[in-house]
């Protein structure tokens, strides 16, 4: 009965339909949308995914090597990381802090607030760049300042930074705010209940119910900051081991018809990308596991 | 129109949820499948239905073998116990669907399917709900529709899974002396799924009890409750008794009190044990009169038009409850106070071997 | 707000606070800029910097490639997700979770992959040159690079809706007459609709602003494989800030008429399914 066939329906989704004579589909129509389905996933995500692994090959282990640990390179990967491990916190710092506001708390705009927080990701890269040059440009609105005092932000390594962090700014607190949401503050009020303070009551009560959908957020975030290519682009101005990033390091190879060095590069962030998607499905893999869906 | 199923086996990885049943449910009878959950009720409905296929065994439609009929072409209505309704249509079109499906030939006229969907609105009493969106109607109102979305199509067999499960209790009471109005007035061969004895007893024709994929009982209401079968359908049907024993002579000698019973299908020395409802048990509180199992009354109920009165077993029924049921006035002549030591005894008795 | 002694957690004035000032200091203020910049441009100047004839050929492309890529996206990702809740099939997990690749991939890798399998000389592009079909370098380059980018919006989208669907509905259906595909039609599609869509939205969003894998692969040929985006980058290029800063307003205009519309559509969804995201 229901409670037989719901044990099955736990393992895969799947199962509740296929077993049932009313939800299936005759079988030539099943295996002609599976054919479809992933004909067109192979065309469009899995060849291209191959076709960097095997460029980057295309000369050979040494020259794929040489292409790696050529200075301009390791300082592009330098670069990078910075830029990856200062947004990353920042933003996750923040996307606690907003969470926490929104979701423990109830005050007048939160809708607005929301909206605000999921800004940066229906704005073009191109003009999230952009907008940093009209601040801190030459010709922005703290550029003779900076000019007077010798700072540069605009093509040169804070900017990336910026452009870097607001790009990435969602990431974390749009995974946080509906999970802690969905957790309510019953817990939490208990806590303090019992006489834990405010950092106790988040260390020990909050934490550990939300660090599934932290640590998701934290690394879709640092996949993104290491991978963003049109805001770094714009502030930038491509300085060549200086201002490169891995991804900027990528497009000069390829537009001075370096290939097989572009790709070798393109090699390691598509690495990132398939080790991101790993440790993503692992974390969906534990949330489930202990009840607190991610997602 | 008849329904039988033959030999009808189903298993879900090592759970048998029906083990070689074999029913026939006669044309125009209105049926009830009772048992507890778990008991394969439901999972044979839907085998009926097409909804879920038997590993083996058949399911004959007017004598015609439909066990390889998709549900879609056995013409069967079901209703879903949580109704099943399409949130997206509103109650006209929930119960024009199944019309407006047919192949364009079968197909009526959109004013036909009106005239029709209309006429079924008033059979369930709630045409004027007709524009009114699922989520807008109450648990009954919602029960009614699927009722007559099931019989637009003029399906040959009513099929209700706990149709009443989701509903309060005083809507439940309500709608099932409104089914049972329907049939009488329909006569269409319906079976309905349920695992409250007393809906089962208070609307059907007929009562298939179920326990562990198996059939216990098949029976009118009267005789499964008047000759349970057996001590599942006994103690499921209603509160019961039980007196584990053994038989001597004219008598079952339970721990060490004898309780007169003749039982001719049992021979001396048999294990038994025997059941007695809560109205079948006598108090006894003069020790002049023999007989009886000695009990310690443990609280009395005596609010409404019967009294309630919980006890413990003494001697050799130790660490057993009773429960017994008399009538006000009965109460009243025997002035029980809690504590009390007393005998029962049983006016009736079911034996069973042990 | 009225009284916060009330208020039994700790750190509510600290976390709005830090949320606000974070907000403001990277969000709000150089946004801002963009249209404080712009209106240095009288209005009819802006008018004349947005609407040159290779602007606006940017702007048909972009439009038009990203819609025809959400649209596309909306066909397959629904495919796709059905087939990944309704059917069990080997490799069905791996390709689960390679379905977010464009997430997580940086856009100038895809760029640039995408190129070397629809270039002329490329995997794919040499089967296609015989038959005179070209794909790189020229809009339909362009649409391939919004596609790879879109369709993991659609799908994730879809499927959790697709997950929870509720069998029994499928079934009443059936018991009712209705064949598969009637049932797809009338009552599967209606639920998932407004997901569906949310998902296009979504996929359109991200398509319009999309830079870095378009650009390796349009070509960029004035009026013909030129986005919107890559236009305030020439612009840029060319030291006319004004000019780039008109153009950004006008993307950053749409972006946020289409947050509104994807919001009322999530809205929408959480109504009509029941459930929260």
């Amino acid at each position: 009965m229901a409670g037989a066939t719901s044990l099955h329906a736990a393992a895969d989704p799947a199962v509740r339909f296929e077993s049932r004579s009313a939800t299936r589909e005759a079988p030539w129509v099943k295996w002609t949308l599976i054919a479809v389905s992933l004909a067109f996933f192979a065309l469009f995500l899995l060849l291209p995914l191959i076709a960097v692994f095997v460029e980057a090959l295309r000369k050979g282990w040494d020259a794929y090597i040489a292409a790696l640990v050529e200075p301009d390179a390791l300082s592009a990967i330098r670069l990078t990381l910075l830029a990856a491990a200062i947004s990353v916190p920042l933003n996750l710092s923040f996307g606690v802090a907003a969470a926490w506001a929104i979701a423990k708390f109830d005050f007048r705009g939160k809708h607005l607030l929301i909206t605000l927080i999921d800004l940066p990701f229906s704005v073009s890269p191109v003009v999230a760049g952009l907008i940093y040059v009209l601040v801190f440009g030459a010709q922005g609105w703290f550029g003779p300042w900076l000019q007077a005092h010798d700072l540069k932000v605009i093509f040169a390594v804070p900017g990336i930074v910026l452009a870097t962090v607001f790009v990435t700014f969602p990431f974390i607190a749009r995974e946080l705010i509906p999970l802690m949401q969905a957790q309510g503050k019953e817990e939490e009020e208990a806590a303090v209940v019992l006489g834990a303070n405010g950092w106790q009551t988040f260390r020990y009560v909050t934490l550990p119910n939300i660090k599934w959908g932290l640590l998701y957020g934290v690394i879709l975030c640092n996949a993104r900051a290491m991978g963003e290519f049109g805001a770094v682009s714009v502030v930038s101005g491509h300085i060549r081991g200086l201002t490169n990033t891995l991804p900027l390091h990528v497009e000069i190879l390829y537009n001075e018809y370096q290939f097989a060095a572009a790709f070798a590069v393109a090699s390691l962030l598509a690495l990132l990308a398939l080790v991101t998607l790993a440790v993503k499905t692992w974390i969906e893999h534990q949330a489930t596991q202990s009840g607190d869906a991610s997602q | 129109m008849s329904i039988q199923v033959q030999n009808i086996h189903k298993a879900f990885g090592d759970f048998v949820a029906l083990g070689d049943v074999s029913l026939d449910f006669p044309t125009g009878e209105l049926v009830a499948l009772l048992g507890p959950s778990g008991c394969g009720k439901t999972t044979l409905l839907r085998i009926i239905a097409g909804l879920e296929s038997a590993d083996s065994g058949r399911v004959l439609l007017d004598g015609e073998d439909a066990s390889d009929t998709h549900v879609r072409e056995r013409h069967v209505g079901f209703v879903f116990q949580h109704y099943a309704l399409f949130r997206h249509m509103n109650v006209f079109d929930n119960v024009a669907f199944g019309l407006r499906m047919k192949p364009r030939r079968e197909r009526p006229s959109e004013q036909d399917i009106a005239g029709k969907v209309h006429d079924l609105l008033k059979l369930v009493q709630l045409d004027w709900l007709a524009d009114r969106f699922p989520a807008q109607l109450s648990g009954g109102q919602r029960q009614r529709i699927a009722l007559a979305r099931a019989l637009a199509v003029e399906p040959r067999v009513l099929l209700l899974d706990e149709p009443f499960g989701a509903l309060d209790a005083k809507v439940r009471k309500e709608l099932r002396r409104w089914l049972r109005r329907l049939h009488d007035e329909l006569h269409i061969t319906s079976i309905f799924v349920t695992h409250d004895q007393e809906e089962a007893l208070e609307v059907a024709d007929r009562v298939v009890l179920m326990d562990h994929g198996r059939v216990e009982q098949i029976g009118t209401p009267e005789e499964v409750y008047r000759q349970p079968a057996t001590p599942f359908v006994y103690g499921f049907l209603g509160a019961v008794n039980h007196f584990s024993g053994r038989l001597e002579g004219e008598g079952i000698r339970v721990g060490d009190a004898l309780l007169r019973h003749v039982a001719p299908e049992f021979k001396h020395g048999d294990d038994v044990i025997a059941f007695a409802r809560p109205h079948e048990l006598e108090v006894l509180t003069d020790d002049s009169v023999a007989g009886g199992v000695p009990a310690r009354v443990a609280r009395i109920l005596s609010f409404g038009v019967t009294a309630r009165v919980e006890l413990e077993g003494l001697n050799g029924t130790g660490n057993q409850h009773f429960e017994v049921e008399l009538s006000s006035e009965q109460a009243e002549r025997l002035a029980l106070r809690e504590g009390q030591t007393v005998r029962l005894n049983p006016s009736r008795l079911r034996v069973f071997a042990r | 707000m009225s009284r916060p002694a009330a208020r039994v957690l700790p750190g509510f004035n600290l976390t709005l606070g830090y949320t606000l000032f974070y907000l403001s200091i990277i969000v709000l203020v150089p946004l801002s800029a963009v249209f404080i910049k712009t209106a240095s441009l009288g209005l009819s100047q802006f008018w004349d910097v947005v609407t040159t004839p290779r602007v606006l050929a940017s702007y048909r492309l972009s439009f038009g490639a990203s819609l025809l890529a959400a649209a596309i996206n909306a066909v397959f990702g629904l495919m796709l997700a059905w087939v990944l809740v309704r059917y069990r099939f080997p490799g069905k997990k791996l390709i689960d979770a390679l379905v977010d690749l464009p997430f997580a991939l940086p856009t100038a890798v895809a760029g640039i992959a995408l190129t070397a399998l629809y270039a002329p000389n490329g995997w794919l592009g040499s089967l296609l040159a015989p038959l005179d079909i070209k794909i790189a370098f020229g809009p339909p380059g362009v649409l391939v690079a919004l596609i790879f980018i879109g369709l993991p919006f659609v799908v994730r989208t879809v499927q959790p809706i697709l997950e929870d669907l509720d069998t029994e509905l499928e079934e009443a259906s059936a018991s009712l007459g209705a064949q598969r595909w009637q049932t797809f039609r009338h009552v599967i599609l209606p639920i998932l609709l407004p997901a569906l869509l949310t998902g296009f939205a979504l996929a359109f969003a991200r398509a319009v602003g999309e830079y870095g894998s378009v650009i390796f692969i349009a070509g960029n040929i004035p009026m013909v494989s030129e986005i919107t985006p890559l236009m305030i980058i020439t612009k840029l290029e060319q030291y006319d800030y004004a000019g780039a800063t008109a153009i950004a307003v006008v993307m950053l205009v749409f972006s946020f008429l289409l947050l509104l519309a994807i919001n009322g559509l999530q809205a929408w969804t959480e109504k009509a399914t029941g459930r929260n995201r």
